[in-house]
């Protein structure tokens, strides 16, 4: 299920705005990797390169080579659709669609696709709630609509969705950034168990959170306003944050800058 | 301390929260006065005209016939017959704009939002916006001559639907275009992130959640086009009785037929007209008030 991710030079573009550059790293299968770095320093922008949803936005492109599992997501006969399917996505906004119930948002992804037995999607429906920690808070009101329980619980019904197309991969843009700090708490547990079955990319601003769930830590940052952003390094989550090998890494994470 | 002493019953300091000064108070009143004052002289118009043509118009629509008969057989000077030709020519005249208006409407919206970049989607945007200040006059006269004298077809109910589909059009674009812009890009890109591909997402995402509003939307166009006099005057010659086909021979519809009727110098003409126009500022309401009903029932629970 869960797979490795590696890029090589990757550099990627907003048109002719070079905004990341030559990032080289690897995700080892069925681990939790951060980014963290500063506003701007171009981490959301390679988590959002690792399910070609980058190429979304007008004029935007990448070079180098992104692969899963050897296979390079970018290659000309890679249907970026199918890659979605492979890397699921959580964003900062709690997002469910709002026309659905509770249960058509866990099942969108499927239904979608084209799964019609009701049967299974309602297995699938608890099954992903039951994973994403939400199937107690809403099993009484599954009719109910998506918008209509608390933003940590939407964040959690919008994990439940993700899962429920069983991606190999979740990455995670800042999802706890909209939380207060209990349901930061209940996400944070969430992903220490998604952690068995998925390979999870996180990208946050909180350093106490990139330490408490990851396995290694990639630190960004850019030089200056205007100048791309690049991978500053990435180690085992416990060496960044008490022996980094760069000093910038080192000013970052005992708030001397950023 | 010591001026405690002096005045015990006084405050040591002045009170924290002073009075609103009476130049304040002034200008507050006479602006609140101005705003509501500029209100009520909006209202004014709306008000006399709705008045006078119920007035005026009651007798009609009351009258035993109104409903249910045509002109068909009446003289010019007899307090008799009814409007149902009429109305049946303004439904029919609109409905068969709204099949070819709104699908058309609706998918160049969608082009215009979700796939339109670069120099189509700009020409197509320019276009929407010339065709929104057309006058009705000239969209029926561009109907007239390409159908009528260069394909030489015969004037019909449906050349005026022709006619009314090119005022309509960019009422429905702009509006739907609006609606689906509303939707958070946020929505799209989750829906992306589940492998669902973006025709689908915006079939079963984008538009059910901007349905409401673009319903709304089409309704109001409808009302929009339902009184235009335009196209029926140049496209379409007035029948006193029922012609229940769009695309062949004379039809009525109730601009017209106020129209016709105000050549009538008998009293029943004027009796007439004040009762079609009512009518049509009914069927009007009726668009509206069906438009917010729909907004409410597909509007998003929470």
């Amino acid at each position: 299920m869960a797979k490795r991710i590696d890029l090589k030079d990757v550099d990627i573009y907003y048109g002719a705005f070079h905004a990341v550059q030559s990032v080289n790293l690897t995700v080892a299968p069925r681990s939790v990797t951060a980014f963290i770095g500063p506003s701007g320093c171009g981490k959301s922008t390679v988590l959002r390169t690792l399910n070609r949803m980058h190429e979304e936005i007008p004029g935007a492109r990448v070079d180098g080579q992104i692969l899963l599992d050897g296979e390079n997501i970018y290659d000309r006969s890679a249907d970026a659709v199918a890659v979605r399917r492979t890397i699921g996505m959580v964003f900062q906004m709690p997002n469910p669609f709002p026309t659905m119930s509770i249960r058509d948002n866990v099942v969108a992804g499927l239904r979608l696709q084209g799964v019609k037995d009701k049967k299974k999607l309602d297995e699938v429906a608890e099954a992903s709630l039951r994973g994403a920690n939400l199937w107690n808070e809403v099993k009484d009101r599954l009719d109910k609509p998506g918008g209509g329980i608390s933003g940590g619980q939407q964040q959690r019904l919008c994990i439940a969705r993700a899962i429920a197309v069983q991606p190999d991969v979740l990455l995670m843009d800042e999802p706890c950034s909209a939380l207060d700090p209990i349901s930061t708490l209940a996400i944070e547990d969430l992903i220490a168990d998604l952690k068995k079955e998925y390979t999870i990319v996180i990208v946050t601003h909180n350093m106490q959170q990139a330490a408490r769930v990851s396995d290694q830590t990639g630190f960004f940052n850019l030089e200056a306003t205007g100048k791309p952003g690049h991978l500053v390094e990435i180690d085992d989550t416990e060496k960044i944050f008490s022996n980094p090998t760069e000093q910038a890494t080192e000013d970052y994470i005992s708030g001397r800058f950023g | 301390m010591s001026t405690a002493l002096e005045a015990p019953d006084q405050p040591a300091s002045s009170p924290p929260f002073q009075p609103i000064s009476t130049a304040r108070r002034l200008k507050n009143t006479s602006a609140t006065v101005l705003v509501a004052l500029a209100f009520l002289i909006a209202c004014v118009p709306l008000v006399w005209i709705l008045v006078e043509v119920v007035i005026r118009g009651a007798g009609a629509i009351f009258s035993a016939d109104w409903w249910g008969r045509s002109q068909s057989g009446v003289n010019p000077e007899e307090y008799a017959g009814g409007v149902y030709h009429a109305i049946y020519g303004t439904i029919i005249q609109a409905l068969l704009c709204g099949v070819i208006a709104v699908p058309i409407g609706i998918l160049a919206a969608i082009y215009l939002v979700e796939y339109g970049r670069g120099r189509l989607a700009k020409t197509t945007s320019f276009m929407v916006d010339i065709l929104s200040g057309v006058p009705s006059i000239v969209a029926a006269l561009f109907i007239f001559a390409l159908f009528v004298s260069i394909l030489g077809a015969e004037q019909s109910a449906f050349m005026v639907s022709l006619a009314l589909v090119l005022l309509m059009l960019p009422v429905v674009i702009r509006n739907t275009e609006e609606m689906l812009r509303l939707v958070p890009d946020r929505l799209r890109e989750s829906a992306y992130a589940l492998g669902i591909p973006k025709w689908k997402t915006i079939l079963r995402i984008v538009l059910p959640t901007a349905l409401s509003g673009t319903v709304t939307g089409v309704m109001l166009a409808f009302a929009r086009v339902i009184g235009e006099t335009a196209p029926v005057l140049v496209l379409v010659g007035y029948a006193r009785a029922i012609n229940y086909d769009p695309f062949e021979g004379n039809m009525a519809s109730l601009p017209l037929l106020m129209f016709s009727e105000f050549s009538n110098p008998e009293p029943a003409g004027q009796f007439r007209i004040w009762g079609a126009a009512l009518t049509l500022i009914l069927i009007v309401m009726i668009f509206q008030l069906g438009a917010s009903v729909i907004s409410r029932f597909s509007a998003i629970q929470k």
